[in-house]
């Protein structure tokens, strides 16, 4: 009874906390100083900006873009000329930007996996020297890897006229690497017309087999029915449009090729640098992905008489490309990233681009900040599908 | 009677000579089914194809102590091009005759790095050690007292740099990474916003934008008449940009943590800095080592990323000797040396890591 009454006379006397005792007061305060120095900080740093731009008369704001941007970008995938707007100037070095990491990143995944898959082979031989593959290429600087290829293109393969042919119509020489192509004519057209219905046709295929299978058990056999789709297709579609086989074959006019498609050195070695230095990491991510699935699994599967296909495409691969596509992604959006170093070799990317712009406007702020947003938006929409996927594979656990 | 039938016949029994010793060995793990024989068949017939050329190229035909005209007739190979220009790949443009001083800072840092990798050493001597080493670091490199000659900080290069960019980029990022760490963990909702929002964008942009930022933009915030200097600048980038992942590097340890370990720590009346020192970081921190070094490591090999904004590192002053006419046309040997030299100090530390998470091992 007395001890009741103690408590309840010391929760009712008003004795005051400190406010900076008040874990929820003193919160509160420790935010707003925060905010406070960030925002005297900011208020700082832009008022000192305003009076330099105004005392080294830099114009600011994006009016720049709309003028004539007056340099010449070596490769583009857009008709461009020094007579363009620098709105043009930086679309063309997102794009070239786009396309290096997109094959990049097709490549990547490619020599990736088979490194990956190499180190974990029976074969000791192999396993050794995809071991050794990875450990030296993760342990270089990817810039020193860039101007490796680069070297090697300037230095060591010959003048057009000595180019180097490993195959008929592919000619390397230090100019970059030509190849022939198929002359243009109208049923390539046509054949990707084919191609895509193909795809299209896949898809439903897959979908109707899938329902049929679930409601009646019986199989279909989905995969070989939809290759033949894919590949029958546009090679039916080709021989019904006469079956072209002219090649544009590059031909050696003066000191260099003329015909056929031109890769330069620069995007060569920029390709073959984020590769080689990406595909090391990926290798990693793959056999870490594929040893993160137990060995019963296998085992249950085919105590459960599956075959090896199935094995691999129902029980194997599910489980561990959950584990392989999310740092699978960031390396991507690393390649993707590192593709900026293209300026350190000469290869006009979007870092390449912005800057020749920065250095001709001298708007330096908003040239980074473009810089910024674009690389921000190609990361922030990779999460946002990162996080899509994350819930698709997700365990649904009871 | 039985039991010395089967001995005798175990004992005349030996295994057949293809399971054992060398063929064995060959046979298991090189042609052990079809597929496997020929993969090893054609990985032998590529290796064939490029070491020996290699081998020919690299040690047979090449040239090691010449001048450049030399190595121009050569076929070979011509690292020539290392010993003729060691001094300016390794100090770029420190004065000549004073390049003693930071050989010596490179031993002291090199040694005392080797002294801290014991972890018996951890101990406060060590951190004087450091405080003193790192004085008499910058004494040697900085000169002005003592009678050496003082050195400009735009002479400072090669291989200096490098380490200068690296060992204090690390140290500096690390504490840092933890603080946005914690923070993004926050419950105060101001501070897990500024967090989030500086980690994000950070991460979301390549270094070398950052880069550009500290050498064209942040020269723009100063107020007039107030210069920063470039080194300095560049590193306080590689600060803020290794800060940001390892604090991400972090956060997946905190998040890792058993909700009873806050729960204890509060129960026991610990107050957060309390609870955090000593119960939640040591052992976060611990479990998330191997993560946090391949981050140190990629923070390594950026460094190198500085010669797009023209600081002399290694790489840059290679790239000088490489224009220069006599030794034009050698790429490939001076990246070669440079790479071994990367290599050198990427692989020790993935091996350093994964010394302590055995002996951390709980």
């Amino acid at each position: 009874m007395q001890e009741i009454s103690t408590g309840t006379t010391a929760d009712n006397l008003p004795e005051k906390v400190p406010f900076f005792h008040d874990p929820a007061k003193r919160s509160i305060l420790f935010q707003l100083c925060v905010m406070l120095i960030l925002v005297l900080l900011g208020y700082y740093l832009i008022a000192n900006t305003i009076a330099n731009l105004e005392k080294q008369a830099i114009a600011t704001g994006l009016g720049f873009l709309e003028k004539e941007s007056s340099f010449e970008i070596g490769e583009s995938l857009i008709s461009y000329s020094a007579a363009d707007t620098y709105a043009r100037a930086l679309i063309v070095g997102v794009l070239n930007t786009l396309i290096v990491s997109f094959i990049g990143i097709v490549l990547t995944i490619i020599l990736g996996t088979f490194i990956g898959v190499a180190r974990l082979s029976s074969n000791w031989l192999l396993s050794r020297l995809a071991a050794i593959y990875i450990e030296v290429f993760q342990n270089i600087p990817v810039l020193l890897q860039l101007f490796f290829w680069y070297a090697f293109f300037y230095e060591l393969l010959p003048s057009p006229r000595q180019a180097m042919s490993p195959v008929t119509g592919i000619f390397l020489s230090n100019r970059g690497m030509v190849f022939a192509v198929p002359q243009s004519h109208p049923a390539y057209k046509y054949m990707a017309v084919a191609f895509l219905s193909g795809c299209v046709l896949a898809y439903l295929l897959r979908r109707w087999a899938r329902k049929r299978h679930e409601a009646t058990g019986k199989p279909f056999p989905v995969f070989r029915v939809c290759l033949g789709i894919l590949i029958g297709l546009p090679v039916i579609t080709w021989y019904l449009t006469g079956a072209p086989t002219a090649m544009d074959v590059p031909v050696l006019v003066g000191f260099n090729f003329k015909g056929g498609v031109n890769i330069s050195p620069e995007f060569t070695a920029l390709l073959l640098g984020l590769v080689f230095y990406t595909a090391a990491f990926v290798a990693e991510v793959v056999r870490a992905g594929i040893q993160s699935v137990s060995h019963g699994q296998t085992e249950a599967a085919m105590s459960m008489g599956l075959k090896s296909g199935q094995i691999l495409n129902l029980v194997i691969l599910p489980q561990a490309l959950r584990v392989i596509v999310p740092p699978l992604t960031s390396q991507m959006l690393n390649l993707t990233k590192n593709s900026s170093l293209a300026v350190a070799i000469g290869y006009p990317d979007f870092v390449s681009v912005a800057g020749t712009a920065i250095n001709q406007t001298g708007q330096a702020i908003e040239g980074i900040a473009m810089m910024m947003v674009v690389y921000l938006f190609f990361s922030l929409s990779t999460s946002a599908f990162m996080n899509w996927y994350n819930k698709k594979v997700a365990l649904v656990e009871r | 009677m039985e039991k010395t039938i089967n001995n005798i016949h175990t004992e005349e029994l030996k295994p057949p000579v293809t399971s054992v010793g060398v063929i064995g060995w060959i046979k298991g793990n090189l042609f052990n089914g079809w597929l496997n024989s020929v993969i090893t068949i054609v990985t032998l017939y590529f290796l064939w194809k490029i070491v020996p050329p290699f081998i020919r190229w690299a040690f047979i035909d090449s040239l090691w102590v010449s001048t450049g005209a030399q190595c121009h007739e050569a076929g070979g190979a011509c690292w020539s091009i290392i010993p003729a220009n060691i001094r300016f790949i390794l100090f770029g443009f420190f004065p000549y005759e004073s390049q003693w001083r930071p050989l010596v800072a490179m031993i002291l840092l090199v040694g005392l790095l080797f002294y801290s990798q014991n972890r018996n050493h951890w101990k406060k001597p060590l951190a004087y050690a450091w405080i003193i080493g790192l004085f008499i670091m910058g004494l040697l490199m900085k000169g002005g007292l003592f009678g050496l000659a003082p050195v400009e900080s735009s002479q400072w290069g090669g291989l200096p740099l490098t380490l200068l960019l690296s060992v204090f980029g690390l140290t500096a990022a690390y504490p840092l990474g933890v603080v946005l760490a914690l923070g993004r963990q926050s419950r105060l909702p101001a501070i897990k916003t500024v967090c989030i929002v500086y980690i994000e964008l950070i991460r979301g942009v390549p270094l070398i934008t950052l880069l550009f930022m500290s050498s064209v933009v942040f020269p723009l915030f100063l107020p007039e008449g107030v210069t920063i200097n470039v080194i300095l600048r560049a590193q306080v980038a590689i600060i803020m940009f290794t800060a940001a992942y390892i604090a991400e590097v972090v956060r997946g340890g905190l998040q890792g943590m058993n909700k009873g370990q806050y729960e204890a720590a509060e129960s026991i009346g610990l107050n957060y800095y309390q609870t955090m020192r000593l119960i939640i970081l040591p052992q976060a921190l611990k479990i998330v080592i191997p993560p946090t070094v391949s981050i140190l490591i990629s923070a390594f090999k950026d460094t190198s990323l500085v010669v797009i904004i023209a600081l002399y590192d290694l790489l840059k002053t290679t790239q000088s000797v490489l224009s220069n006419p006599e030794w034009m046309g050698f790429s490939i040997e001076a990246y070669i040396f440079i790479a071994i030299l990367y290599f050198l100090g990427c692989f020790s530390m993935s091996n350093y890591s994964r010394k302590l998470e055995r002996e951390l091992a709980t």
